[in-house]
């Protein structure tokens, strides 16, 4: 019966597709309409030849890793891809003749700059995040994934939300929110995967066998939560026609960039902190084999963190049309939070406690070190850079960008790299990574990488503000615009070389784990059992 | 789980722990540090102080609007009055300034230096280069080659009214003619050969003697019997080394075939009085002032 409700809804997708593809009214939607159609289309015929086969009996007991090995490989391979592009497009600063003429308009910067962030945080970070969160939530719950195979429309949802955002972006449709640039229809289809992302991670917490709920699922819940909430406000606007991509918001000037920065903030706050705090929650002790520094700690950290990051969007918008006590609130919250931020960082740091000698011997312990020394050195710089004397010097200028990179790169990137490592061979019943110098490899490729990147960004960046600012004697400009943009050029190639070093880590990184899923003994350690 | 109340302790720290184990993670019962505890605290207080003294907390109409009278807006605007209070004295006289005798006044020379040269990367440099060298289309304001005219009456006008805009009914106006459909494919080539010629550029010198008549006939009544060009008309000196859009062959003919038609617009509604003098003596001690 039920594969006949599924063949139903999938043969109507499949039809309304192609209707969508036939009267689309822009390449991109038409594109989409395509892609849809033949997912749905495939998977019309793929129930179809099961029906009527006997049921096979679906494997209750144990913890469901399948689903956690494909968002293992999706981590990794996203991960390349877009640290790819953002080479790419750190020489097209650099050298502008990259913007080639015969891959206008789908080559040039304009869109391939969506194209990174929305791969490296969204691709890369989404599929860790929702990878790690399946892996860490069964282990700590002592259950397995709620749902059945709810886990696998999650993935594949999720997947499938990224290849329709990254083609629109190329083929033009974009909302032009930063971090939300997907149209109408995509954002929709990412609510209903987030939902179902929720609805298994909350199954799974209902029916966990220990009787507490672990730090690390505070935090990861606490990422789903808010995530749905700010993607839903935030993407609220009206579709031109339901045949095209077009759409328009709903809000509009500055409440519209509140919005965006309410969004923009707390994508930051909650995807990229606290979804990526619960991983170190879980894997640091993990792997240190050390119990978390403090509870307490943890408690009180958590919740500060939650409660003020939700207020700090407003330091986006700085001397703007922004009401100026709106913009005083987001710099407050903002500096209030670095201790909270810094709680993580400690908690983190201290579980090392009894297991320093580690990072002498275990290149993961030391990426995960690092990490942590990125995410505070990241979560100060940023209300430092929230207080609107310092803004009016940093905003707007490669400051910024070397500031979320130190905050992607170190800590988002380097947490992963170490999850990756941690995961890899237990999921695939190895007894270690194929390679452990190599690991060692990418760990200072990684690093000398994020340093080149940050240094030069911090340098180019405060060099630009104090161009633009800088008066002479009578308060005249003493710069054009022009004259900050070729100022920068030796700093832009040094960031770009920065990006081929932490891209040519991550190309390690991928080598090592197709080696070691590929080869080597099984080890029968582990896998399998809830602890108790 | 271990039993509630047996205490579990941690070997290498002494600090006993929570007593639950998660996948074999524990949790050390640690008290807050101290440090992190007092600078959140300090934070705290710190934020209360710092709303109070800045424009914060929304009420039904308005927000308050903190002690220290502050706001963004009130800041630049201080910034400015600041400059212009103590500008005013010397940018009126500026305003009012007769610019051929400006040498004459050192103080007042340097002044609408810096106050040109900040005019002109303000406005000017997104066509004209940060260095006034130009571009393809975009004159180069250097040298001392003009299309009309380098003294300061014309410098000034053009700033005032631009060219070729429709903004402005005072802009410089003049067109080329499209010679596309008027030429022979042969005329276009013998005119294109006859202006490398008088530029002092390789040519084939058949075409180039057939060209001096179609030139004479229908360029040299706005660019000159000799091709000197005419300022009245804008009209470009064609014997120089200097080109708006490229003097090689191709370029050539597609501004014969085609004409040019570079628009630039008029900043007398945009800049005050004392921004425009200012902005003409900068380009005319470029080096190319007449």
């Amino acid at each position: 019966m039920g594969n006949y409700i599924k063949l139903a809804a999938l043969g109507c997708i499949t039809l309304f597709a192609a209707i969508a593809a036939n009267w689309g009214r822009d390449v991109s939607y038409v594109v989409h309409a395509v892609i849809i159609m033949l997912v749905a289309g495939f998977m019309f015929l793929r129930v179809l030849r099961q029906t009527d086969d006997p049921v096979k009996a679906v494997a209750t007991d144990g913890y469901m890793d399948d689903v956690i090995r494909a968002g293992v490989i999706a981590t990794g391979f996203w991960g390349v891809v877009g640290f790819l592009v953002g080479v790419v497009i750190a020489f097209q600063l650099a050298f502008p003749a990259l913007n080639f003429e015969f891959l206008q308009p789908y080559g040039n910067f304009g869109r391939l700059r969506p194209l990174h962030t929305s791969a490296v945080i969204f691709a890369f970070g989404g599929n860790a995040l929702i990878m790690s969160s399946f892996y860490i939530v069964q282990r700590t719950c002592g259950a397995r994934l709620w749902g059945g195979n709810l886990g696998w429309f999650v993935f594949w949802g999720y997947n499938l939300f990224i290849v329709l955002a990254a083609t629109g972006y190329l083929l033009g449709s974009t909302q032009s929110k930063e971090y939300a640039e997907p149209e109408w229809y995509v954002d929709l289809w990412l609510t209903i995967v987030w939902l179902a992302f929720l609805a298994v991670y909350m199954g799974t917490i209902f029916k966990r066998t220990e009787k507490h709920i672990y730090v690390a699922n505070w935090f990861l819940l606490s990422f789903i939560i808010t995530v749905a909430m700010l993607h839903v406000v935030n993407n609220i606007s009206i579709p031109v026609s339901i045949w095209g991509s077009k759409s328009v918001q709903l809000f509009s000037g500055v409440q519209d960039a509140m919005t965006q920065w309410w969004y923009g903030h707390n994508a930051v706050g909650f995807f990229l902190t606290a979804g990526f705090l619960g991983m170190m929650y879980y894997f640091v002790p993990k792997q240190a084999g050390r119990p978390v520094y403090s509870y307490k700690l943890s408690i009180i950290h958590f919740w500060a963190l939650i409660f003020l990051y939700i207020w700090a969007g407003p330091h986006h918008l700085h001397y703007t049309a922004l009401p100026d006590w709106a913009s005083t609130l987001g710099m407050v919250f903002s500096i209030i939070l670095w201790m909270p931020s810094w709680g993580g960082m400690i908690n983190g740091l201290m579980t090392l406690q009894g297991a320093w000698d580690k990072l002498r011997t275990d290149p993961i312990i030391r990426m995960m070190v690092i990490s942590l020394a990125f995410y505070g050195m990241s979560t100060f710089e940023g209300p430092m850079m929230s207080i609107r004397a310092v803004n009016s010097l940093s905003h707007y200028t490669d400051w910024t960008i070397g500031h979320v990179h130190s905050g992607a790169l170190g800590w988002n990137g380097m947490i992963t790299f170490a999850a990756l490592y941690f995961l890899t061979p237990k999921l695939w019943g190895r007894a270690q990574m194929y390679s452990m110098s190599a690991i060692n490899w990418h760990f200072w490729l990684a690093t000398i990488g994020i340093i080149l990147y940050a240094a030069s960004m911090w340098v180019t960046g405060i060099m630009e503000g104090l161009m633009w600012r800088e008066v002479d004697a009578n308060g005249f400009l003493v710069n054009s615009f022009a004259d900050t943009v070729s100022a920068k050029f030796p700093m832009y190639v040094v960031r770009g070389l920065g990006g081929v070093l932490y891209l040519t880590g991550a190309l390690i990184m991928a080598w090592n784990m197709w080696m070691t899923i590929r080869g080597g003994q099984k080890v029968s350690a582990q896998v399998g059992v809830p602890a108790e | 789980m271990s039993s509630q109340n047996k205490k579990d302790i941690d070997d290498v720290t002494g600090i006993d722990t929570t007593g639950h184990s998660w996948d074999g993670i524990k949790e050390l019962n640690n008290p807050l540090p101290r440090w992190w505890l007092w600078c959140f605290y300090l934070t705290i207080i710190w934020g209360i102080g710092y709303t109070i003294a800045y424009p914060a907390w929304p009420m039904i109409s308005g927000a308050t609007a903190g002690v220290l009278g502050y706001s963004t807006r009130g800041e630049v605007a201080e910034d400015i009055a600041q400059f212009e209070e103590a500008n005013a004295e010397i940018s009126a006289q500026l305003a009012s300034a007769d610019l051929t005798t400006l040498s004459d006044n050192p103080e007042l020379l340097r002044y609408a230096s810096s106050a040109g040269a900040a005019v002109f990367r303000n406005n000017c440099s997104q066509c004209h280069g940060s260095g006034a060298a130009g571009f393809t289309g975009y004159p180069n304001l250097l040298d001392d080659d003009w299309l009309w005219g380098g003294d300061f009456d014309n410098i000034e006008y053009t700033i005032r009214h631009g060219i070729r805009n429709e903004e402005d009914w005072d802009a410089r106006y003049s067109v080329m003619t499209a010679y596309d459909e008027i030429f022979t494919d042969e005329e276009v080539d013998a005119t294109v050969q006859y202006v490398r010629q008088i530029s002092d550029q390789d040519h084939d010198a058949t075409l180039a003697a057939a060209g001096e008549e179609l030139f004479l006939n229908n360029c040299a009544a706005c660019h000159g019997d000799n091709g000197m060009g005419n300022y009245d008309l804008g009209a470009p000196n064609l014997t120089d080394a200097i080109w708006l859009y490229g003097g090689d062959e191709a370029s050539l003919e597609e501004t014969v075939r085609y004409a040019r038609f570079g628009v630039m617009p008029p900043w007398g509604e945009r800049l005050s009085e004392a921004e425009i003098k200012a902005v003409t003596a900068y380009v005319h001690q470029l080096g190319g002032g007449e």
